[in-house]
């Protein structure tokens, strides 16, 4: 059984964003878990690309379009998510991710 | 010199003026005071003499000055001064005996720290009484009326600090306002029907013809003539002021007053305004109103000389005289003749004032000893005092020929003879002239004979010369005044030039000299011969018929009956009142105010229950889920991730195994 | 008059002094005093400009101001002055200077005290000054609210407020806004029907009985009851008299000499101003029994006094006794229009003393609460009529001027009092005979319950707070003579300066229009001729 290099695409970009998923879930530094959301982010970008460029008219650069803004929602993403990092870490004096609970209901 | 009467009003004002100095000066000016009221006076009698002259210069006329008050409706109110004969020689007695009076006042009240109050009273009560004489309009003549009442009101209760002072002038000014509210609503009514109060007017003034004949034309309830209604309503207010029968009982107690106030208010001032305001209306009275005010004054006359017999105080004798000799006034103008009221009102003002004015001489001199069983045997060291009263006596008894009290009681004897309508009244004056000399005689004797009784009477000395001198003016006068009716009726001819001389009666003079006789001949038997020996020991006369001398030193029971009717009625309707207010329209009040708050409350209940019970159920279920999902919630990330995660690969497999179909 | 809005001036000016006085935190004691008597002094200055420049025989509202307000609901801001209310506001103006200084010693926050009373001023003036029913009633309604806070706050024996105080003021203002609660309906049916708010065109549609047409007979009877309902109560007019003598007793005596001296007034005025002008005809109609009633307050109100104990509720029910004269003047007059024989001279007369009684009667008892006021200070908060005695001899000075307000009162002539009362009785009698007649009793119980009143505390021995339970024995009441000095007191001190600027100019003011009332009756006699001569029905 040969794969079509979409099928290997998918492939690739499904493995990347299950270490992305394993690293946000097993990590307890905010940091990686970040991290973690940064690759599962990438791997759906990865996709975005694969599906544009093996799609039957790829003519228009619709899905490169879709990840520049992907990206650029990321980085503000990161960036806010940096800052509440630095936040969390004021308050309790380390960022493990599981004692930032005091706003549980 | 004349005095015209456009300037007669200077007449009050000077006393006015004395008072409002007297009001002013500070405590310690009793000098100054007294010096304003009696410079006041004496100014005002030569005034009075110019205005007697210029009245005698013309004696039919009124000479009137009438002026505007205030704007009313498209005219003015108008107030206005009358002159005329009956006007000036009240003037001038009031401003001879209240200038007499004053004088005696300054030896009588210089002990008292608040004399120069004393003054300032008298010189407003003199002012207000003036007033009244030559007021030309029965609305100023109230005006002066209410403060002649304000005056005696302030007067009585002069040593306010006794509480029988303070009762006796509130009953003075309660009792005589009764009076008075009778005379507003006669005012009243005379002024609606005849659209004027003035008195003369150019023939437009409410006692000259045209007006009287409408009053007598217009008949009002019971076929009365409307003039006999208005008349009878303005003889209330001489009945309050005069002490007339009802309404006599505040007069004995005014004797709570200074004695000097007593002599003014009985002889120049306060009870002469009543007979003088009955003489002054005398055109409006008809028939009918006449017949009532005759009766009223016998009844009065033999009263107050019944109950004079059996007092003991020796300013309540003289009080009770007064009532007596008010009584004869009005009976003279009741039988018509108001003349001989106005001569005897006159002579009466000069003796009576002698009689009270030594009273106080020997009140003075006796240390406020008042009652006559324990004074006696003043005669000896108060040859002055003795002598002018006993003038004043025999004038008050009516002891013929010298004294001018025989000659105006006999002219008002002779009136009541003459009288058509009933000879009652005639027999009950001839009554009163026994009583009158039986009594003073009494007094006489009491006082004067006999030996002193008590410590009091032993120190008895001569009152000062500022006393004494008054006292012997006042004789003379008594005595002089006699000139006045004889030996011609001048006066007569003077005040009423249309009345016909009434000639003859010599028959009647006899009569009533004998009477007069007779009753100072019992009174020397009873009292007289054998002096009394102690101050305790009992009455001759009570010892004989005790139960009438008791009702009748009780004063009739007059005041325990008004106590137990007046009196009673006013405090029911008082109580019916506040009773009425608190009990009534207050819990009227209460009970609307409790319907709201009861509304207030059934509308709270249901709002709570009803409306808000349902609202609240509903949030509190809604709270509830919150807290259900809220426990979900465990701030954990990772187990967050984890159930995103878990979610998505659920919803993949669906779609998945879904889309196999 | 050059265009300054004089009207306004009048009444804007003590509210003025009121913002002043309530931004002004800092000020000391003395100078919010000064301020405070300064404002209320203002408009009876311009009262008094006004009286100067005032054409009496003018009848209509002079110095007019109109300016549209609220053009949805034609709603125009209208004051003008004619004779009735010129006296009122000269009332007011010479009233309330004479209760600020009345409270001149009232260490109890005197700078809203202050600014309280200038509020009231001010919504009083307006009440006298307004011609259109809309702002009238704001002033109307707005004057509770300072009366409100004055009896609450500074009311009662303590002068700082107490149960009964508070008691009182609810139930005073409860009872006037339900009674003006009934106004304002009545007004609102009037503005439906006829579309304008304005005093003289509702008099006019009320004159020619354009109102009946558009109402209906008995919707008008209605709208007039309301009315009626609302002004009895502020008057108040037998028997919705029940508040009157707690509000009184318990007020501030300050308080208390507004609320007699002015705040009745504005009920009579009322009266004068719209009821009779606006219903004629259904006031006729009511007239008969109305006159019953005005009389019931002229007797059981005097009749009542009697009962009291309370100095302060007794001076209140001859309040109740002399407003139902100028009622009484009005229902007469109401009564006879129409009626064969109606005499004018009567009705001009019966109006006149209404409104003479009015302004005497301002004086009278406001100098009146002032003397139980001063009573009352002395005696740490006492007023029974039993708690004096003999205080003539510890006090001279003030008992004489007590007692000439007394007298005033009372209505001895030659005091201010008279006059108004003569007229009224004058007119009444003429009008309607036997209520004169049954009045008289009025007259007469008057008489003994404020000699009752002078003689229990200023005559006699001195009483217990006078001095006299120190020294029983001291007292001379067992003196016949009388002439031993009366006993020096030590407990009782007579009027200081201050104390006496409050009374004295009433007191003037009592001889002055007792002696020349033309001072008065010159202002409005053309004014009430006028009325007199428009008696007639539609």
């Amino acid at each position: 059984m040969s794969l079509s290099p979409l099928q290997l695409c998918l492939l690739f970009s499904s493995a990347l964003f299950c270490v992305g998923l394993v690293g946000a879930l097993s990590r307890s530094n905010t940091i990686l878990v970040l991290l973690g959301v940064e690759l599962m982010l990438n791997a759906a970008n990865l996709n975005f690309i694969a599906f544009w460029r093996f799609s039957p008219s790829p003519s228009p650069a619709t899905g490169v379009m879709f990840v520049i803004f992907s990206i650029a929602v990321a980085a503000a993403e990161a960036a806010v998510g940096l800052a509440l990092v630095i936040a969390i870490y004021r308050h309790q004096k380390n960022i493990r991710l599981q004692e930032a609970n005091r706003l549980k209901g | 010199m004349s005095l015209p009467v456009q300037y007669v009003w200077l007449i009050p004002l000077l006393p006015l003026l004395a008072a409002g100095i007297g009001a002013v000066t500070p405590r310690g000016g009793v000098k100054i005071a007294s010096a304003a009221a009696i410079g006041a006076m004496v100014l005002g009698f030569f005034l009075s003499c110019g205005a007697l002259a210029t009245a005698l210069a013309h004696p039919a006329a009124h000479a009137t000055a009438n002026f505007a008050w205030f704007d009313l409706g498209a005219g003015t109110l108008r107030l206005g001064w009358v002159l005329d004969p009956i006007a000036a020689f009240m003037l001038v007695m009031v401003t001879f005996v209240g200038a007499l009076i004053f004088i005696f006042s300054t030896g009588y009240m210089h002990e008292d720290e608040r004399a120069k109050q004393f003054f300032c009273f008298l010189s407003l009560f003199a002012s207000a009484m003036l007033g009244v004489v030559i007021a030309n309009s029965l609305l100023l003549l109230f005006i002066c009326w209410e403060l002649v009442g304000l005056a005696s009101y302030l007067l009585i209760g002069f040593w306010f600090h006794k509480p029988e002072a303070a009762a006796a002038a509130k009953k003075a000014f309660i009792t005589t306002r009764i009076g008075d509210l009778g005379l507003l609503l006669g005012m009243l009514w005379l002024y609606d029907s005849t659209g004027s109060l003035l008195f003369y007017d150019g023939g437009h003034g409410v006692l000259e013809p045209t007006a009287v004949a409408n009053l007598n034309a217009q008949l009002v309830f019971g076929g009365l003539a409307l003039s006999t209604v208005i008349g009878l309503l303005i003889f209330c207010g001489a009945v309050g002021k005069s002490g007339q029968f009802p309404l006599h009982v505040w007069l004995p107690d005014a004797m709570e007053g200074p004695t000097p106030v007593s002599a003014l208010i009985h002889a120049a001032t306060m009870v002469a305004a009543g007979v003088f305001l009955m003489a002054r209306v005398y055109p409006l009275l008809t028939p009918d109103a006449l017949k009532v005010i005759a009766f009223t004054g016998a009844i009065t006359a033999l009263m107050g000389a019944l109950i004079a017999v059996a007092q003991n105080d020796i300013k309540r004798i003289l009080a009770f005289s007064t009532v007596s000799q008010l009584g004869y006034m009005m009976l003279a103008i009741g039988v018509g003749s108001w003349v001989a009221a106005i001569f005897h009102l006159l002579t009466h003002a000069f003796f009576k004032a002698l009689l009270f004015l030594g009273a106080g001489s020997v009140i003075h001199a006796a240390h406020h000893e008042q009652d006559i069983r324990s004074l006696g045997g003043l005669r000896g060291p108060m040859k002055v005092t003795f002598a002018t009263f006993a003038i004043g006596m025999m004038a008050l008894a009516g002891v013929p020929f010298l004294f001018s009290g025989f000659w105006s009681k006999e002219a008002i004897l002779h009136a009541a003879h003459g009288w058509e309508v009933s000879h009652l009244p005639f027999y009950m004056g001839l009554t009163a002239v026994v009583l009158t000399a039986f009594y003073m005689t009494r007094l006489m004797a009491e006082t004067f004979f006999g030996k002193a009784r008590t410590h009091a009477s032993e120190h008895a000395h001569e009152s000062p010369a500022s006393m004494t001198i008054p006292l012997v003016i006042l004789a003379v006068c008594a005595v002089a005044l006699s000139l006045l009716a004889w030996p011609s009726p001048w006066l007569q001819h003077i005040l009423d030039p249309k009345a016909h001389a009434e000639g003859g009666g010599a028959g009647l003079m006899v009569l009533s000299i004998v009477l007069v006789a007779i009753g100072i001949g019992s009174g020397w038997a009873i009292y007289g011969r054998t002096t009394r020996e102690k101050a305790t020991s009992a009455d001759p006369l009570a010892a004989r018929v005790p139960g009438v001398i008791a009702f009748l030193g009780a004063r009739m029971k007059f005041d325990e009956l008004y106590a137990a009717t007046v009196f009673q009625l006013n405090a029911a309707l008082a109580t019916a009142a506040d009773l009425l207010d608190r009990y009534v329209w207050d819990a009227a009040v209460r009970l609307l105010a409790q319907i709201g708050i009861f509304a207030g409350l059934v509308n709270r209940e249901t709002d709570e229950d009803g409306l808000n019970g349902g609202f609240d159920a509903t949030s509190e279920s809604l709270r509830d889920t919150g807290k259900a999902y809220s426990r979900a919630q465990t701030g954990d990330a990772h187990g967050y991730l984890r159930t995103v995660a878990i979610g998505f690969v659920l919803l993949v497999l669906i779609v998945m195994l879904g889309g196999r179909r | 008059m050059n265009n300054l809005p004089l009207l306004s001036l009048i009444i804007f000016t003590p509210w003025i002094g009121a913002a002043l006085l309530a931004f002004l935190r800092g000020a000391s004691v003395s100078v919010t005093r000064t301020l405070a008597l300064a404002f209320s002094l203002a408009p009876l200055a311009l009262g008094l400009v006004a009286a100067a420049a005032f054409d009496p025989a003018r009848t209509a509202p002079q110095f007019v101001e109109n300016h549209l307000w609220i053009s949805a609901l034609n709603v125009h801001y209208r004051l003008g002055l004619d004779g009735l209310s010129l006296v009122l506001v000269l009332l007011t103006g010479i009233v309330t200077p004479a209760a600020l200084l009345a409270a001149w010693r009232q260490e109890h926050c005197p700078r809203m005290f202050g600014a309280l009373f200038l509020l009231l001023q001010g919504a009083a003036l307006g009440v006298f000054l307004a011609l259109d029913f809309f702002h009238w009633f704001v002033f109307w309604e707005l004057s509770l609210v300072p009366a409100f806070f004055l009896i609450k706050l500074w009311g009662g024996a303590s002068g700082r407020g107490d149960a009964p105080a508070t008691r009182a003021a609810y139930q005073f203002v409860i009872y006037t806004i339900g009674g003006s609660a009934f106004m304002l309906v009545g007004f609102a049916a009037l503005f439906v029907a006829t579309g304008t708010l304005d005093f003289h065109q509702l008099a006019q549609h009320g004159a020619d009985g354009a109102l009946a047409a558009k109402l209906g007979a008995s919707g008008v009877r209605w709208v007039f009851l309301g009315v009626l309902l609302g002004l009895a109560v502020k008057v108040p007019l037998w028997p919705f008299h029940t508040w009157l003598p707690p509000a009184y007793a318990e007020a501030p005596t300050s308080g208390s000499m507004f609320l007699t001296g002015v705040m009745s007034k504005m009920g009579v005025y009322g009266f004068l101003r719209i009821l009779w002008p606006i219903f004629p005809a259904q006031l006729h109609a009511a007239a008969p029994c109305l006159i019953w009633l005005a009389v019931a307050g002229v007797v059981l109100g005097a009749y009542a006094a009697l009962r009291q104990t309370d100095l302060k509720r007794l001076v209140a029910y001859s309040s109740i006794n002399h407003l139902s004269y100028c009622l009484l003047a009005l229902f007469a007059v109401a009564y006879a229009t129409g009626r064969n024989g109606l005499h004018g001279e009567a009705a001009t007369a019966a109006l006149s003393g209404a409104i003479l009684q009015m302004f005497n009667h301002g004086l009278s008892a406001a100098a009146l609460f002032y003397c139980v006021g001063v009573l009352e200070s002395r005696a740490g908060g006492k007023r029974g009529i039993g708690d004096f005695g003999g205080v003539r001899t510890a006090a001279p000075l003030f008992a004489g001027l007590c007692g000439i307000s007394l007298f005033s009162s009372l209505g001895l002539p030659g005091l201010n009092g008279f006059v108004g009362e003569f007229l009224i009785f004058r007119g009444v009698f003429g009008l309607h005979g036997a209520a004169a007649t049954v009045a008289c009793l009025g007259l007469l119980a008057t008489a003994i319950f404020l000699l009752t009143f002078w003689q229990k505390v200023f005559h006699g021995p001195l009483g217990p707070n006078v001095g006299g339970a120190l020294r029983p024995d001291s007292s001379s009441a067992t003196d016949p003579s009388g002439h031993q000095a009366p006993p020096t007191p030590n407990g009782f001190a007579d009027l200081n300066a201050i104390e006496l600027a409050p009374l004295l100019p009433l007191v003037v003011l009592m001889f002055v229009l007792g002696v020349y009332p033309q001072l008065l009756a010159g202002l409005i006699n053309p004014l009430v001729t006028s009325w007199a001569g428009h008696l007639v029905l539609p």
